[in-house]
């Protein structure tokens, strides 16, 4: 047994000089992020910023053309157990023929051996998890007969089983109505005060501040990381969204925190 | 029909039937949920070049090359699908639709060659084309039977890792699964069913086969292991219903009639399913109506009533004709049925009148409030 050094151990993430290119364009270029363990953090930019790239990468679904990546220390095929993931919920069929405790029993796959069916202890756990996210009366639903929050939910719950340190999530807010909304971000800020550090791709500039405590703006280039109060300047938000950017607040010089953003449809 | 079963030759090619329905049905679920139902097609094509390349190498009609051949051919279609989606712009179907086209033209040129210069021992390989299922002999059945067996303890031993890679392929990866390892073992066992069925049902209707039986499947169920199990079940059924009706009508080609038989499941299928069928959806569509349009005429009367301060006011049928634009006396015998309305007492030269019941304000309350509820949902 080969036994490895741990880089950088007291970060939940740490990325170096990482490259990836999807047909020789560079999607991210040469960035650095280092997310301290125990927080909660957004992760914005433009569209074709390489937010979700940014996220598949650290999974290993997508391949780094250069650099390199820590979770905890380890190289993610080594901290497999530790990451949890919530994928965009477009990026499945939901005509699927299951159930929802089954989805969630997904979660544990990856702790059960490769020959081993789930079984009474894995479906309890997926009850548990089902009702923190108030939907242990769907156990049994197909998922076809789900909202668009509610497949929200149960994807949150799935991510639950499996007992990871750090939860990537791919827009996680898209299409859900407030109530799931605020739900899902109360949970978050749960698990973040268990220790759990959350890692999430956000559309919405207007709620950062509200949810988050600390930030990666992303445009190719890393434009600025770090707590909130830091980072959330009208500066750095120009500086990745360009002209595609209104502050509300017209006397803003950009220094001003209290700037509040709002992303420009077209 | 069933005294057919005591013939040799039938029982050989029913028993073919039976294990290619149950391989088809059990590989193609995983094919047309992955969406990937045309998959099937291209590999069936491809393999025609493959069957005449056999043939050239064994210089006569030796099953073995043939199926050999056959193989190897659909795994290198597939693979060329795969590498070329993965590496350039061009989608999935696009990819397909031009590895099936290419491969066939190739086999069919290929088909010629041969046909132009072999001996008179070596013809009969165009009944690949479109299958000649009385060729199948005792022997083959084994090659049928293993490939079977192998693709049933694949399914069996890694459920959870292919439901995982079919439903959710980025979340498989995210948990360590080999997605594009999992995937390129479903193409290969799926390309192993189709060669299975080349010599039954032929290149040009073998996808038939492996598209039919679970489409027809998902309509009746909605557990993936359920699924799986009545998609072979119906391969199964179709298999031993075309052998038997091509047997025995006067030698009709069996693999066409196999393929009519699955899609004719398909089409009761869609048609009866409960709670996916067409004629489930109209039923419950109708109930719908009518349920709307008595809870409609409920809500009319109560504010009526309230209108008028009386909450027996009698309305004229003739008024509320005039406000629905149709003929409203069968949702009001309906209501009366249901004890909500009763006919009023009207003057000579008027029509019809009708008043709500206590019971009848009080479904109308209730309705009112359910209304102002889904709004607030809204």
């Amino acid at each position: 047994m080969k036994r490895e050094k741990r880089h950088e151990p007291d970060l939940a993430l740490h990325i170096e000089d990482l490259t990836v290119a999807y047909e020789g364009k560079p999607v991210l270029w040469d960035i650095d992020v280092n997310i301290p363990p125990g927080v909660m953090a957004a992760v914005i930019g433009p569209n074709g910023a390489g937010k979700s790239t940014l996220i598949k990468t650290v999974l290993g679904l997508v391949k780094p053309t250069a650099g390199h990546i820590c979770i905890h220390g380890y190289p993610p095929r080594q901290a497999l157990k530790r990451v949890a993931y919530v994928p965009q919920r477009s990026s499945v069929d939901w005509d699927f023929p299951t159930t929802v405790v089954d989805v969630v029993m997904m979660g544990r796959y990856g702790h059960l051996g490769w020959f081993r069916w789930p079984g009474r202890r894995e479906r309890r756990r997926a009850m548990d998890a089902l009702s923190a996210v108030g939907m242990e009366a769907f156990a049994k639903r197909q998922i076809n007969q789900l909202s668009g929050g509610q497949q929200q939910r149960v994807f949150l719950a799935r991510a639950m089983v499996q007992d990871a340190d750090v939860l990537f999530l791919d827009e996680p807010m898209a299409g859900v109505d407030a109530t799931t909304e605020k739900a899902v971000v109360a949970l978050l800020q749960e698990l973040r005060d268990q220790g759990k550090t959350i890692i999430v791709v956000h559309h919405d500039l207007q709620t950062v501040r509200d949810y988050f405590d600390w930030l990666v703006i992303l445009n190719v280039r890393v434009v600025a990381q770090g707590p909130i109060p830091e980072v959330y300047t009208g500066e750095n938000l120009r500086k990745a969204y360009g002209g595609r950017i209104a502050l509300l607040d017209p006397d803003s010089s950009g220094e001003t925190p209290d700037a509040v953003p709002r992303e420009v449809v077209n | 029909m069933l005294e057919l079963l005591g013939n040799h030759t039938v029982q050989t090619v029913t028993l073919g039937a039976v294990l290619l329905g149950m391989v088809s049905g059990l590989l193609g679920s995983f094919a047309v949920l992955r969406q990937q139902s045309l998959l099937g097609d291209t590999l069936a094509h491809a393999a025609l070049p493959g069957v005449c390349i056999g043939f050239l190498i064994a210089g006569t009609r030796h099953l073995g090359w043939i199926m050999a051949g056959a193989l190897v051919t659909a795994v290198i279609a597939a693979l060329f699908v795969q590498v070329v989606t993965r590496y350039s712009r061009i989608k999935m179907d696009a990819g397909l639709g031009a590895a099936l086209s290419v491969s066939f033209a190739v086999g069919v040129v290929l088909l010629t060659y041969i046909q132009g210069h072999a001996s008179a021992s070596q013809g009969g390989l165009d009944s690949f084309l479109f299958g000649q299922a009385a060729a199948t002999r005792p022997s083959d059945l084994w090659f049928m039977g293993g490939v079977t067996l192998a693709a049933m303890a694949l399914v069996a031993l890694m459920w959870k890792q292919l439901k995982l890679v079919t439903f959710d392929p980025l979340f498989a990866g995210s948990i360590g699964l080999r997605v594009g390892v999992l995937e390129t073992l479903l193409t290969a066992m799926i390309a192993l069913a189709v060669v299975v069925g080349l010599q039954m049902v032929g290149v040009v209707l073998m996808t038939a086969m492996v598209i039919a039986p679970p489409v027809a499947a998902r309509q009746w169920v909605s557990r993936l292991e359920h699924m799986v199990f009545l998609a072979m079940l119906m391969g199964v059924i179709s298999g031993v219903v075309g052998v038997l009706l091509s047997a025995g009508v006067a030698h009709l080609a069996t693999g066409p009639v196999v393929v009519l038989v699955a899609s004719a499941l398909v089409a009761l299928s869609l048609l009866l399913a409960p709670g996916r069928g067409v004629l489930w959806s109209w039923l419950k569509l109708w109930r719908e109506q009518r349920s709307i349009g008595q809870r409609q005429m409920l809500v009319t009367l109560h504010k009526l009533a309230e209108h008028h301060e009386d909450p027996y006011y009698p309305v004229e049928r003739s008024m509320l004709d005039s406000f629905y634009g149709v003929a409203t006396s069968h949702i009001l015998r309906r209501l009366q049925a249901r004890g909500f309305v009763v006919p009023a007492s009207h003057m000579r030269q008027e029509g019809p009148h009708w008043a709500l019941t206590d019971a009848g304000h009080n479904e109308a309350r209730q309705e009112l409030e359910r209304m102002d509820w889904n709004q607030a949902e809204v």
